[in-house]
């Protein structure tokens, strides 16, 4: 049962063949056995969640709660505020938090009669590509866990990919929906930005990030856009849509589509075994009735300088609010205000969080502003008009997620540089405020997942929703044609020898 | 001294606006209430709320920046000012640095050299900060964020002063046109309005300007006064010294009639602004520009030249009646009722004045009805009490707003216009100050008031006193 998808569960849960009980049981159960290795979650919420699922199934059963996702299991990943559930970010300076509050967006799932699990593991405050940057411990790859899932919401997606949940919320500020997606054969969407709200998301990088759906496939991605899409007042960025029926662009139509392959993203740097793939990905697209064709940008240069200016220039600023004085960790010895806010925020933050800091303070400080912060806006609104003018010309831009599939754990940390140059792909999308999805499209020689990213204009979810989903039917067909087993499950560890530590 | 010095003089005033929520938030900005019970996840800095503009607080800064000839930023933004502190939730304040709502305006005040316009550099909104509580016996201290979100605005003067005087008229301008816009009640005292003075000194004559110190923790336009002129005196002693005023922030200590430092320039401390990204920016249309401006009330002003014109009362009188809007609608309030624009004029301007004064209130604060002082008026006007007993009478409306037809009726204060009655009351005082009359005999005129006095004294101040006047120069 814990290999279907959200809509196939709650389906059967309409229809009374399963209860919402017996599902969440069931993922309880897969958690119990699994997180000892994988370690995706920093909180189970047992107790709660069975009792979540006794009173959503009563209201199922009364006839008051007919939606989709009603009565199925999911997670959330931990820089989402739920109120009386401690809330980290993956980072020791919140391991006592207890919000007071829920996000909008998980309202909007639990009015859908969602089934809250737990919280699920990431980088500190989503700063990491590899969820190792977390207080809580890495989140090894369910698919190999040599590997590590990608990240920052790497718990989400190895939850998801590993059957400990039927679907997550992950966060994405530079990628970190799709990147963890791709890495761990998940299908990931970065909404435009101002569709789902902020409120009650830890910021990290306020002007980039969106929260975003973490599932199975297309289908899920979109019923779960459906539900926590909202135009939320608490949050002055959200934006008021007409378009929130998104499970209506799912059919396999794409005729006469225009898709860009951007040749940017296919430079040096991208695996060959990652570029064959995508490149496949575009001709099933082209074979299934889409106009394909190769399109240039000229702006993967000023991407990652821009978006690692702007984005640690607004963490500085939002992470300054953990200081110890109002909660979270304060440093039990200190003397005075000064040294208790230091030692505070030494002790409470981890190396990758810091680094950003003081990164962020660095290019806002008098006499730097306008050379760094200044200029990272400029390029920005420049790789905005540059996407503006693409999709005058085409409807979706495709390539790959990632230049690699998943690194071995412990590789990230040692080359940080090395980590940030592996967000080349995603951030552009971030940078504009674009919706993007990555979703799997083969694998390595390692078995290891790639992800192919496509990318809308501004508030097109629907048309990427469509182009995602028949891709992903025309690549399922075609796997059963080839007599390929179709081998979404994942393989724990088996393959490859435990590493028990770092 | 050698040379002669002038003061250059700037004020940064922040005003806290009169809205019932918050700036970014529906929590009250009612003052008083138990620590931390106007608050919210968004006031307390929790994490993952997200602030949103209360649309009354724009209006507000729209309708002053009108009030003082501003222009209006058809765009504007917010930006995030960064300093840690605890009474400072998100250790960053929600200011505007780069695009301000208002700008280049300016203010009229009165002179002794005639009428001098004070530019306004800008007009920005921001938020105010919470409250620390040192507890000095737990040897902790307490934060409480009732006041952290309180809408504020601030307005940047140009350095255009050149005394307290002058700096006084500017604020007391100010003052009663924000008052009059209902967009705050200005109150020094409770931290409604609060001045920064920047000052430096230089010859007269000289072009440049000299260092500036920034002066804060001035509570009353009497402590504006003393720290302006400690402030000058103290650095042109500096530079007649040769030695240099060093840029810095000052603290008022209004007790001691002294300021010290407390910090310089040195660790002057970098803000790191940046476009605030969790709100967007604000686009101001003509039309709503227009709509505020229809809404805008009588002005000062407009209110002075009305009053010369429709109540003929003289210039002095309408200034002082104008200055705070409460006492400028107790007079119009008052004058309908009664009439008599000149003699309500004078009970204001002596009488209640006096008594807020002497009780320091402030002149907003008017403890009775129209009703009442109107009532008042007429029967001093009829003559049923002299004005001695009105004086008595007035303390009591002043004190109890009570009603005065009927206070003066059950304790018997009208006035005895009863000739027999006076008259046996002069004979009886004649007759026991054989002294003063023989005075008064021998050409001492100073000794009728005496009498005059002590036969009032008799009747209990309840006499008409020309009438007893006329009854003792008869008699004598």
């Amino acid at each position: 049962m814990t290999e279907w998808t959200a809509l196939t569960l709650g389906k059967k849960i309409q229809a009374g063949e399963i209860s919402a009980v017996e599902a969440t049981k069931a993922t309880l159960e897969r958690i119990k056995n699994l997180e000892p290795t994988l370690n995706s979650f920093i909180t189970v919420e047992e107790e709660s969640a069975l009792k979540q699922a006794e009173e959503v199934q009563k209201k199922i059963t009364a006839g008051e709660l007919t939606g989709p996702l009603a009565g199925v299991p999911a997670a959330l990943k931990d820089n989402l505020c739920t109120e009386g559930i401690r809330t980290t970010c993956g980072s020791r300076i919140l391991q006592n938090f207890i919000p007071t509050y829920t996000a909008s967006a998980v309202r909007n799932l639990q009015r859908a009669g969602a089934i809250l699990l737990g919280k699920t593991n990431m980088d500190e405050f989503a700063m990491g590509s590899s969820t190792e940057t977390s207080y809580y411990g890495p989140t090894k790859n369910p698919r190999n866990t040599a590997y590590v899932p990608g990240g920052s919401s790497g718990g989400s997606c190895a939850a998801v990919a590993a059957e400990e949940c039927f679907y997550a919320l992950g966060s994405d500020t530079g990628g970190s929906v799709r990147q963890p997606s791709a890495f761990c054969g998940v299908t990931g969407l970065k909404p435009t930005y101002g569709t789902v709200s902020r409120y009650g998301l830890i910021a990290y990088g306020s002007s980039l990030e969106q929260i975003g759906p973490i599932a199975r496939d297309v289908a899920d991605c979109a019923a779960i856009l459906e539900a926590i899409a909202s135009h939320d007042k608490k949050d002055s960025t959200s934006v008021k849509r007409r378009d929130y029926d998104f499970t209506s662009a799912l059919a396999e139509d794409i005729k006469g589509m225009k898709i860009g392959v951007l040749t940017d993203y296919f430079g040096s740097g991208l695996d060959p075994q990652v570029k064959t793939a995508v490149l496949k990905a575009a001709e099933t697209l082209r074979d299934c009735g889409a106009l394909v064709e190769e399109v240039k940008l000229n702006l993967t240069d000023y991407a990652i300088p821009a978006y690692y200016v702007i984005a640690s220039a607004e963490a500085s600023s939002n992470l300054a609010r953990f200081d110890g004085v109002k909660y979270g960790y304060r440093a039990p010895e200190y003397e005075g205000l000064h040294s208790m806010y230091k030692r505070t925020r030494t002790e409470g933050f981890g190396t990758e969080v810091k680094r950003r800091i003081m990164l962020g303070s660095f290019v806002l400080s008098q006499g730097y502003y306008d050379a760094y912060y200044l200029k990272a806006l400029r390029a920005r609104a420049l790789i905005k008009q540059e996407f503006d003018k693409a999709f005058e010309k085409y409807d979706i831009i495709l390539g790959p997620t990632a230049p690699t599939t998943a690194p071995k754990l412990g590789e990230s940390l040692r080359d940080p540089m090395k980590m940030y140059l592996g967000d080349i792909y995603t951030i552009s999308a971030n940078l504009a405020g674009l919706p993007a999805i990555s979703l799997p499209c083969g694998k390595d020689s390692k078995g290891l997942p790639i992800g192919l990213q496509l990318m809308g204009n501004c508030f097109e979810e629907k048309k990427l929703l469509r182009a995602a989903y028949t891709f992903e039917r025309a690549n399922a067909a075609s796997i059963t044609e080839k007599g390929d087993r179709d081998d979404r499950r994942p393989v724990y560890g088996s393959a490859v020898p435990e590493r028990s530590s770092l | 001294m050698k040379h002669k010095y002038e003061s250059v003089i700037g004020l940064e005033v922040h005003v806290e606006l009169a809205t019932k929520t918050k700036i970014f938030c529906s929590c009250s900005t009612a003052f008083g209430g138990a620590p931390n019970t106007h608050t919210c996840p968004v006031c307390t800095g929790m994490p993952g709320a997200l602030p949103v503009l209360n649309r009354q607080v724009v209006e507000y800064a729209i309708a002053v920046g009108l009030a003082t000839n501003c222009a209006i930023a058809r765009y504007c933004k917010f930006d995030r000012k960064n300093y840690f502190y605890p009474d400072n939730p998100q250790n960053y304040q929600i200011s505007q640095l780069y695009l301000p709502i208002c700008r280049d305006g300016y203010i009229e005040i009165e002179t002794e050299n005639g009428r001098k316009r004070i530019g306004i550099h800008e007009i920005h909104m921001e938020e105010d900060a919470g409250k620390l509580i040192h507890d000095v016996a737990e040897g902790c201290s307490l934060v409480d964020y009732n006041r952290s979100g309180v809408p504020l605005i601030e307005i940047v003067s140009q350095p255009d002063m050149r005394s307290a005087e002058e700096v006084i008229a500017y604020l007391d301008e100010l003052r009663a046109t924000i008052q009059y816009l209902g967009a705050s009640d200005c109150k020094l005292q409770e931290g409604s309005m609060r001045v920064d003075v920047n000052l430096s000194v230089r010859k007269v004559g000289e072009k440049n300007y000299g260092t500036r110190t920034e002066m804060k923790n001035l509570n009353s336009f009497k402590a504006i006064t003393r720290a302006i002129e400690a402030e000058a005196a103290r650095q042109t002693e500096l530079l007649e010294a040769g030695k240099p005023v060093i840029q810095e922030t000052r603290r008022w200590d209004d007790d001691k009639g002294e300021s010290y430092a407390m910090r310089s320039k040195e660790d002057t401390r970098d803000y790191r602004y940046f476009p605030e990204p969790d709100l967007v920016p604000i686009v101001i249309s003509e039309e709503w520009i227009r709509e505020i401006r229809a809404r805008q009330p009588e002005l000062r002003p407009q209110k002075l030249l009305r009053y010369k014109r429709e109540y003929n009362i003289p210039d002095y009188d309408a200034r002082l009646l104008t200055a705070a809007k409460g006492m400028a609608d107790m007079f119009e309030e008052t004058t309908a009722l009664c009439g008599l624009p000149k003699k309500v004029s004078n009970w204001l301007m002596v009488e209640t004045m006096r008594l807020q004064k002497e009780r320091g209130m402030d002149q907003e604060e008017i403890p009775f009805s129209s009703e009442n002082l109107a009532k008042l008026i007429r029967l001093t006007e009829d003559g049923t009490i002299n004005s001695t007993v009105a004086k008595e009478v007035f303390e009591k409306i002043f004190e109890e707003d009570i009603e005065p037809e009927q206070y003066v009726e059950e304790r018997g204060l009208r006035t005895v216009h009863d000739e027999n009655t006076l008259r046996t009351c002069v004979e009886r005082i004649i007759a026991e100050n054989p002294k003063s009359v023989s005075d008064y005999r021998n050409g001492k005129e100073k000794a009728m008031g005496f009498l005059v006095g002590q036969t009032m004294k008799a009747m209990k101040g309840k006499a008409n006193p020309e009438l007893v006047k006329e009854l003792l120069r008869e008699l004598l």
